[in-house]
């Protein structure tokens, strides 16, 4: 069957797959509450508890799952194909480690700055994002005309280690309880407590998905080479800078809302492949909407599985993805 | 004379020289060259006069202000046991986690005083433990019943008065709800708010720090909301925090009734010599 005659179908199960998951997520948690009581007028705000848990508690959180998991799994979807590695994540550019180190100097320092209802640790991680991005680009771009994506991998492989052991060093002079904190920003979050920070990231994410809606087409062709993607009409610079920079827009903004939460990027976008095959007119979409599924999914085993105890959804999310990457791996080799 | 008293005379005397004789050899066999690497151990070591036999401690020690000047030897995580066997030793204070330090220091031939935080009995029977071996028995014991004393004054003060229930909190992203860190149902900090009077929501979470959902303080609805602030930068400790984001969580009776109180200073979370006098603090602040 034509690509443009199944995308309707892979749009229509994946957005209902997704649409469910949203709806049904907040409706589970580790306290009983009743939806009768949640959307009852009657009661007053202030004294509903049930309605603040699902309004407050819930609904932000999943809505910032449903946010980082669509952005990391179209980022992982993203850089997969510009960097021809089904291997690479969202966080193999240096994007993820730049973001740690702005969260780990704003928590060591105690920044207390805000912005439109922001606090510091994401301000200073998005900051770092885009920091990092703006180093890797220029490596690569200096090169010769356009992006060398092997200059890409590999500014990006260093720029992780070189940030990482920055990390270290910040976190070896910083008080034990900051040092603390910072690793578990490192285990990704999603209990942002209020809807000001889906707010802030809300702009960013549709920019970059705007971005992305465009590439899908070159992004075939790219995965045969830029030769073959010349040959065959597409502007391989724009293309690549596009495909770049969106990505890390995307992953920049995702990790400032939930933290670096491991192994979605690479997960989702395999399980789609494998479901709806290479062609990237699908398997982006479909990928960005169950990226979003997956996350709440995992999120809401996070908040229940030892409640009231909170386990990092990046603990669940990288307990999956694990062993599911090293049988990709030992597939592919 | 009798011989009874003759014998019960000989019986005082030889009791006294074998006091004495015991105090001295104590006295002989206390370390005078102490290396803390547990800072509320230091402070203890300096209210209980032993501070002169301390001769290092760790990168985190603050208090008291005698130890700004005694060399570093790492912390916790990172001890320099090089630099810790040059200074030449006779006690390292240990956390009972340095598992490494504390065989090194046995092969060297280094007595260790090995330390966990516990509750807060734990943190008396420390201090007297501590007092014994480094020779400061009685000043240690004067200490902890001192402590004993405030800390039953405290429990008189608030006894028969509702207990309110209480989040204790010692940690949050400023500006925010995220990373909020309270005191689970085990440890000297949930002793010390049950002793002020309060009554821990997270009491059934045997952990000593939680990490508390805004969807589980809703479901807790804690009467007030006990927030410790301060690292170890004491300028920052007077900062005003700002306290609005509790805001959202509006149908939680703290922040209804506005029971949402800041308490300022690291010293209120270190079970140290100052541990009555932060259990005192936590009890104002519950019972105005």
């Amino acid at each position: 069957m034509m690509v443009r005659q199944r995308l309707p179908l892979v749009l229509a199960v994946s957005s209902l797959a997704t649409l469910a998951t949203i709806v049904w997520a907040p409706t589970v948690g580790s306290t009983p509450i009743s939806l009768a009581r949640v959307f009852d007028p009657a009661i007053d705000w202030a004294s509903n508890v049930d309605a603040q848990i699902f309004f407050v508690a819930r609904l932000p959180r999943v809505l910032a799952g449903a946010l980082v998991g669509a952005a990391l799994a179209a980022a992982g979807v993203v850089l997969q194909a510009l960097l021809r590695n089904p291997l690479a994540t969202p966080f193999t550019l240096g994007v993820s480690s730049g973001a740690a180190l702005g969260a780990m100097l704003a928590t060591a320092f105690h920044l207390e700055a805000t912005l439109l209802g922001i606090s510091a640790v994401p301000l200073a991680s998005f900051t770092g994002a885009m920091l990092a991005t703006a180093i890797v680009y220029g490596l690569a771009a200096s090169q010769r005309r356009g992006l060398s994506t092997n200059v890409l991998l590999l500014a990006g492989v260093t720029l992780n280690a070189f940030f990482s052991a920055l990390i270290l060093f910040v976190q070896y002079f910083a008080d034990m309880t900051d040092a603390l904190r910072a690793v578990r920003w490192l285990m990704g979050d999603l209990d942002v407590g209020t809807l000001a920070p889906l707010a802030g990231a809300l702009p960013l994410l549709l920019l970059a998905a705007a971005a992305m809606a465009v590439l899908p087409r070159a992004l075939n062709l790219l995965t045969m080479g830029d030769e073959v993607a010349a040959s065959r009409g597409v502007d391989v610079h724009r293309a690549q800078r596009l495909a770049f920079l969106s990505a890390s827009l995307a992953t920049g903004a995702a990790v400032s809302l939930g933290g670096p939460v491991g192994f979605i990027g690479i997960i989702v976008p395999h399980l789609v492949r494998l479901i709806v095959g290479a062609d990237h007119r699908l398997v982006l979409p479909a990928s960005t909407l169950l990226g979003a599924a997956f996350l709440v999914l995992c999120d809401v085993v996070a908040r229940t599985l030892l409640a009231p105890v909170e386990v990092p959804v990046g603990i669940i999310t990288a307990v999956i993805g694990g062993p599911f990457f090293l049988w990709l791996l030992v597939r592919h080799a | 004379m009798t011989m009874a008293t003759t014998r019960r005379r000989t019986q005082g005397l030889a009791l006294m020289l074998a006091v004495l004789l015991s105090a001295t050899s104590l006295v002989a066999q206390a370390p005078q060259r102490i290396i803390s690497l547990v800072p509320n151990l230091t402070e203890s070591l300096f209210s209980m006069g032993a501070g002169p036999q301390v001769v290092a401690v760790s990168s985190f020690d603050r208090e008291p202000e005698a130890v700004r000047t005694l060399p570093r030897v790492g912390a916790l995580l990172d001890p320099d046991v090089e630099r810790i066997l040059s200074l030449r030793p006779d006690l390292v204070i240990t956390y009972g986690s340095q598992v490494e330090l504390k065989a090194q220091l046995a092969r060297t031939g280094i007595a260790a005083f090995d330390y966990r935080h516990g509750g807060l009995t734990d943190a008396l029977t420390t201090l007297r433990a501590l007092g014994v071996r480094t020779g400061h028995a009685r000043e240690a014991e004067a200490l902890a019943r001192r402590l004993e004393q405030q800390i039953a004054a405290t429990r008189a003060r608030v006894a028969g008065r509702p207990r309110p229930r209480t989040l204790l909190v010692f940690g949050r992203e400023p500006g925010s709800l995220r990373n909020i860190y309270a005191v689970g149902g085990t440890g000297f900090l949930h002793d010390m708010l049950e002793a002020a009077g309060g009554r821990n929501v997270l009491a059934d979470v045997t952990q000593e720090s939680v990490q508390v959902t805004t969807e589980t303080i809703l479901a807790r609805a804690p009467e007030v909301i006990l927030e410790i602030r301060g690292g170890t930068d004491p300028s920052r400790a007077d900062a005003r925090p700002d306290t609005s984001p509790w805001q959202a969580l509006a149908s939680v009776p703290a922040v209804k009734q506005g029971r949402l109180v800041v308490l300022s200073g690291s010293w209120l979370t270190v079970p140290g010599p100052r541990v009555g006098d932060a259990i005192a603090r936590f009890s104002t602040a519950l019972h105005p």
